[in-house]
């Protein structure tokens, strides 16, 4: 068929070419030209190009990597950080609140001990200001006995040589003057 | 507008419009001529485009650096756009990369070679002549009933025929049509379509072109020679869109073998 369309446009050649008609010499020329250039694609252009592109894509996705490992490790360091500055607080509220406590103990135990030593202070000297008390008691019992037994025998100018009986009445008298004394002294207290 | 023109001109001015043998040459070197061809223009501008897909491609990929310079960003570009764009989105993500080598080199190709049209002095669509329009559309035939038959045997040419999901009455009538859209017309309208688009566009230059240059030089009427530079303010138009179909058809002429090859593949879903 192609042959007798090609006799078909030899014999109008000399009028006007049928541009559907091939030249069988461009037909092969094209097809082994296109195989060269196939070649030439495959072994040397498509190689470069997917080298370039899969060279591209790690040098991208391994800074990518790199990125998010460096961030991860960021994270990670922020985190211990918090962690230590957490700890840190923790710590230091707490030695506070142990401060806190030593402090109120020790307050606690001056006070105590001061307390103890001032009724300590405070007993002793009661107990001597009562000692004291009686020794002068005592020491007024005798005197004022001897006093008023001499001054008596200059006034009523008798030897009261009964010692039993000036006793009796020195005590008597001494009684006396404590139960005075010592109603004045309710009296006192109670106004 | 330009037939229009035309009308206007005297009828003895012997304007002599350009044909379809202007689109071909005289051959460069007249080897064996007497077989009715030589080596012409058209099969220098094949060879000259693969020199230069080489050539650029490899000095843009000689030292490839992380972070492209501008001619490595371009021929990178030109390559995800077709390893991407066409064959990871036609064929899919388990077998487009074996294709690639295929798609990039065709879309390139028919581009450079589309666009050696649209620079003067070259000035020719090498698809332009049906030859390489069929020698390109013969192997993507080849091609992608291989890769039928490789994926699904001698039962693949049944799979292309017989579309699942018909009532089984209507499947005399469209098993014929199957086999003619699918196995005769597919490569025509595959290397047709760029043929036709190729030849159209060329012609059109080629008319405006050799229209202007009568009407400004060959006629001594002023109004005609503001005819012509009009003509010439078009034929720039023109000339764009042209380029945007150089660019369109290589894009399509890819697409199509991307989806033939796909199609072949997943014939049995």
């Amino acid at each position: 068929m192609i042959n007798s369309m090609m006799i078909m446009a030899a014999a109008e050649a000399e009028e006007q070419a049928n541009p559907l008609i091939p030249y069988i010499w461009e037909i092969v020329v094209t097809s082994v030209g296109f195989l060269v250039l196939m070649f030439i694609v495959i072994k040397f252009i498509v190689p470069a190009m997917e080298k370039s592109y899969v060279e591209r894509r790690d040098a991208i996705e391994g800074g990518l990597e790199r990125a998010q490992a460096a961030q991860a490790e960021a994270a990670q360091l922020k985190n211990n950080y918090e962690q230590l500055l957490q700890e840190a607080r923790t710590e230091a509220s707490q030695i506070r609140e142990q401060a806190r406590t030593e402090a109120a103990q020790i307050v606690a135990e001056a006070r105590q001990n001061a307390s103890a030593e001032a009724s300590r202070i405070s007993e002793q000297a009661s107990v001597q200001i009562a000692a004291e008390r009686q020794q002068a008691v005592s020491a007024l019992h005798t005197e004022v006995g001897t006093l008023a037994t001499s001054l008596a025998s200059k006034i009523v100018g008798e030897a009261l040589n009964d010692d039993a009986r000036s006793q009796r009445v020195v005590d008597r008298f001494l009684a006396d003057l404590e139960q005075e004394q010592a109603s004045t002294t309710s009296a006192g207290a109670t106004e | 507008m330009l037939p229009l023109v035309l009308s206007y001109l005297p009828a003895q001015g012997g304007y002599v419009p350009p044909t379809i043998d202007d689109a071909h040459p005289p051959d460069i070197i007249p080897w064996m001529a007497e077989y009715g061809t030589g080596f012409g223009k058209q099969m220098v501008m094949i060879v000259l485009s693969i020199i230069l897909i080489w050539a650029f491609f490899g000095i843009a990929m000689r030292k490839p650096s992380l972070v492209p310079g501008r001619v490595q960003w371009v021929a990178e570009s030109g390559y995800a756009f077709v390893r991407n764009g066409i064959g990871r989105d036609i064929i899919g993500e388990k077998n487009f990369r074996q294709w690639v080598p295929l798609l990039f080199a065709t879309f390139f190709f028919v581009l450079l070679n589309n666009l050696f049209g649209a620079i003067p002095v070259l000035q020719l669509p090498s698809f332009s002549h049906s030859g390489a329009a069929y020698a390109l559309a013969i192997i993507m035939y080849i091609i992608w009933i291989g890769v039928g038959l490789r994926h699904h045997g001698i039962k693949y040419f049944k799979l292309a025929v017989v579309p699942k999901g018909v009532p089984s009455w209507i499947l005399p009538l469209l098993v014929p049509l199957e086999i003619i859209s699918n196995f005769i017309v597919r490569p025509l309208t595959h290397s047709l379509r760029l043929m036709a688009t190729m030849l159209a566009g060329h012609m059109i230059i080629m008319l405006a072109g050799s229209g202007a240059d009568y009407l400004i030089t060959q006629t001594d009427s002023i109004f005609n020679a503001g005819l012509g530079i009009m003509v010439i303010i078009g034929s720039v138009a023109l000339y764009f869109l042209e380029l945007l179909i150089m660019v369109l058809q290589a894009f399509v002429f890819t697409l199509l073998t991307s989806l033939y090859i796909q199609g072949a593949i997943a014939a049995n879903d």
